[in-house]
């Protein structure tokens, strides 16, 4: 389990101080999928990197398996490291060792010998589907071939926690999806608990289990990715799930209800039926669907007759419905 | 074609052991001055303040030093230098004592070139490294030096270079080889033909100096091959 309590990041310039992280507290359960989005510059770099201490947080606390970390000492903090892989969204490979040697570079820092440590690399390029590339160089590979070496890289010390820092961005969307298959074949045969930082509502709606809301620094939203989809309360959620979400109608009239769909339910016709119930009409201002990967989400935003007995009657009708709504200022 | 004089020297082998010295001192100066100049250059990368082991005041420290003996002119640094040859190997005459010398002056330049070539390694190949729990000390091993390694051929071929240039300069001060020849023979004596000779001598040999150490950095460099 990890658990990060209370962490903060400020960074100290010359002449500013600059907040990359604002008292986050989350905790990444053992075997699951935890995701970590938001947009650039919110923080999640800097998040990642204080799991493994790659970055120092300036206050709080954080917990690897019950165990307070910021407190090791140097050799058991490199010691631990070798617990938890990490991958980057630049491959990071070393550019003068073969694929093999690239794999075999975390053994030989922890001291396995060289025939051993051959061994376990060819049995992992042969996990990420790379054993013919073996005594390929890094130069010779494509950027999706990059990330497997890397991922094979990360996972030969047997690690427990697997942090990945945008590791699909760089990646087309063929190659991304092959990717989180890979990442979430680790996850579910060698019980690998992965943390996924990333900027793509794709990315967290293929794989993860759980995500966390990163936004000005600060954790916005956190729960079930599910619950998040379908219900996000928090404007930066919204957007990032719906991007187009804050089209901005400003024009007078009557009360405007804002209509979110989410699998199954986008199925019915129950506009239609709200209509025809209720015989009154409604005015469409926006409508937008989305196909994620697996699931479709929708919103439109729809404004009620000026006449209050009418609109009362739609609200009521609304109350009763299996609809995610919610009335806008 | 060629004067009297030249055939003395070259029939006496007086050209020949001269070409022997610039080439015997350019490659022993340089080897001493990468033993110095490498670590120098590792502690320069490492300590600066956005290295793997920041030590800014270690780091301040090692600058200044370097640019003060880079700062002065070779033919100055040598004069200047001469007690601290003569305290070094015993005399401040000689090629012995032009080794000092030469090593004095190209080993902060060294210095200044490997850290160079270490600054091109991507921070990021560093930064996993160290998620993969790499020590300080394996990483300069495992990481910094083997993936600058083409880089670090093609500054040490820059820097034989100037120490070539430098040993010539040395001819000066009492020291042998081509320089001496070309100073002593081609320009006091009036023999343009010697003079012409040892330039001609020295390209060659910085030619196979050049050629050579590209060879082998283009084969050592894993990067552009398809």
């Amino acid at each position: 389990m990890i658990e990060l309590q209370s962490l903060s990041k400020t960074y100290r310039t010359a002449d500013r101080e600059i907040v990359a992280l604002e008292d986050i507290s989350l905790t990444v359960r053992d075997g699951e999928i935890f995701g970590i989005i938001g947009l650039s510059g919110a923080g999640k770099s800097t998040l990642v990197r204080c799991i493994n201490l790659l970055e120092r947080p300036t206050s709080g606390r954080v917990l690897i398996d019950g165990r307070e970390i910021t407190a090791l000492p140097r050799k058991q903090l490199l010691k631990l490291r070798q617990s938890i892989g990490m991958i980057f969204q630049g491959f990071n490979l070393l550019e003068q060792r073969t694929v093999l040697h690239n794999v075999t570079f975390p053994l030989e820092v922890s001291g396995l010998r060289r025939s051993e440590a051959k061994a376990r690399a060819t049995e992992l390029l042969e996990l990420v589907g790379l054993s013919d590339r073996a005594d390929s160089y890094p130069s010779q590979l494509s950027g999706g071939q990059k990330q497997r070496v890397a991922i094979a890289r990360a996972l030969a010390t047997n690690p427990k926690y697997l942090l990945c820092d945008e590791a699909t961005s760089a990646l087309d969307p063929n190659t991304t999806r092959s990717i989180l298959e890979l990442l979430a074949e680790i996850n579910k045969q060698m019980g690998v608990t992965i943390v996924i930082i990333t900027h793509e509502m794709k990315v967290i709606d293929r794989i993860c289990d759980r995500v966390a809301v990163l936004d000005q620094s600060r954790v916005v939203e956190e729960g079930a990715v599910s619950e998040v989809f379908t219900n996000p309360r928090s404007t930066i959620a919204k957007e990032l799930i719906l991007p187009d979400s804050r089209v901005g109608i400003s024009a007078p009239g009557g009360r405007r209800i804002r209509l979110t769909f989410h699998a199954g339910i986008s199925q019915e016709p129950l506009l239609s039926r709200m209509i025809l119930e209720c015989q009154c009409p409604v005015n469409i201002l926006f409508a937008e669907t989305k196909q994620l990967d697996t699931r479709t989400y929708g919103q439109m935003l729809i404004e009620l007759p000026t006449e209050p007995r009418d609109a009362e009657r739609i609200i009521a009708w609304l109350k009763n419905s299996p609809l995610d709504w919610q009335e806008e200022e | 074609m060629f004067s009297e004089l030249f055939l003395k020297l070259w029939n006496t082998g007086i050209i020949q052991k001269g070409i022997w010295e610039t080439v015997y001192m350019t490659v022993l100066s340089s080897v001493i001055a990468y033993l110095i100049g490498l670590p120098l250059g590792v502690i320069l990368t490492v300590a600066d303040k956005e290295g793997i082991w920041p030590h800014p005041l270690l780091h301040r420290i090692l600058g200044l030093i370097v640019n003060f003996f880079r700062s002065v002119p070779f033919i100055i640094l040598m004069v200047a230098m001469l007690p601290a040859a003569k305290l070094i190997v015993g005399t401040s005459l000689g090629n012995r004592a032009m080794i000092v010398m030469l090593v004095i002056a190209a080993a902060p330049y060294v210095a200044r070139m490997v850290e160079s070539s270490l600054k091109e390694v991507d921070a990021g190949v560093i930064e996993a490294a160290q998620s993969m729990g790499t020590g300080n000390f394996q990483i300069i091993r495992k990481v910094l030096l083997p993936e600058a390694k083409p880089s670090l051929i093609i500054g040490a071929v820059i820097s034989m270079v100037t120490i070539l240039g430098y040993s010539a300069m040395a001819a000066t001060i009492g020291g042998t080889g081509l320089g001496q020849i070309a100073i002593s023979y081609g320009h006091q004596r009036f023999h343009p033909d010697i003079t012409w000779f040892c330039v001609v001598l020295t390209v060659v040999i910085v030619q196979i100096i050049q050629e050579a150490g590209n060879r082998i950095a283009r084969k050592t460099d894993k990067r552009y091959k398809a």
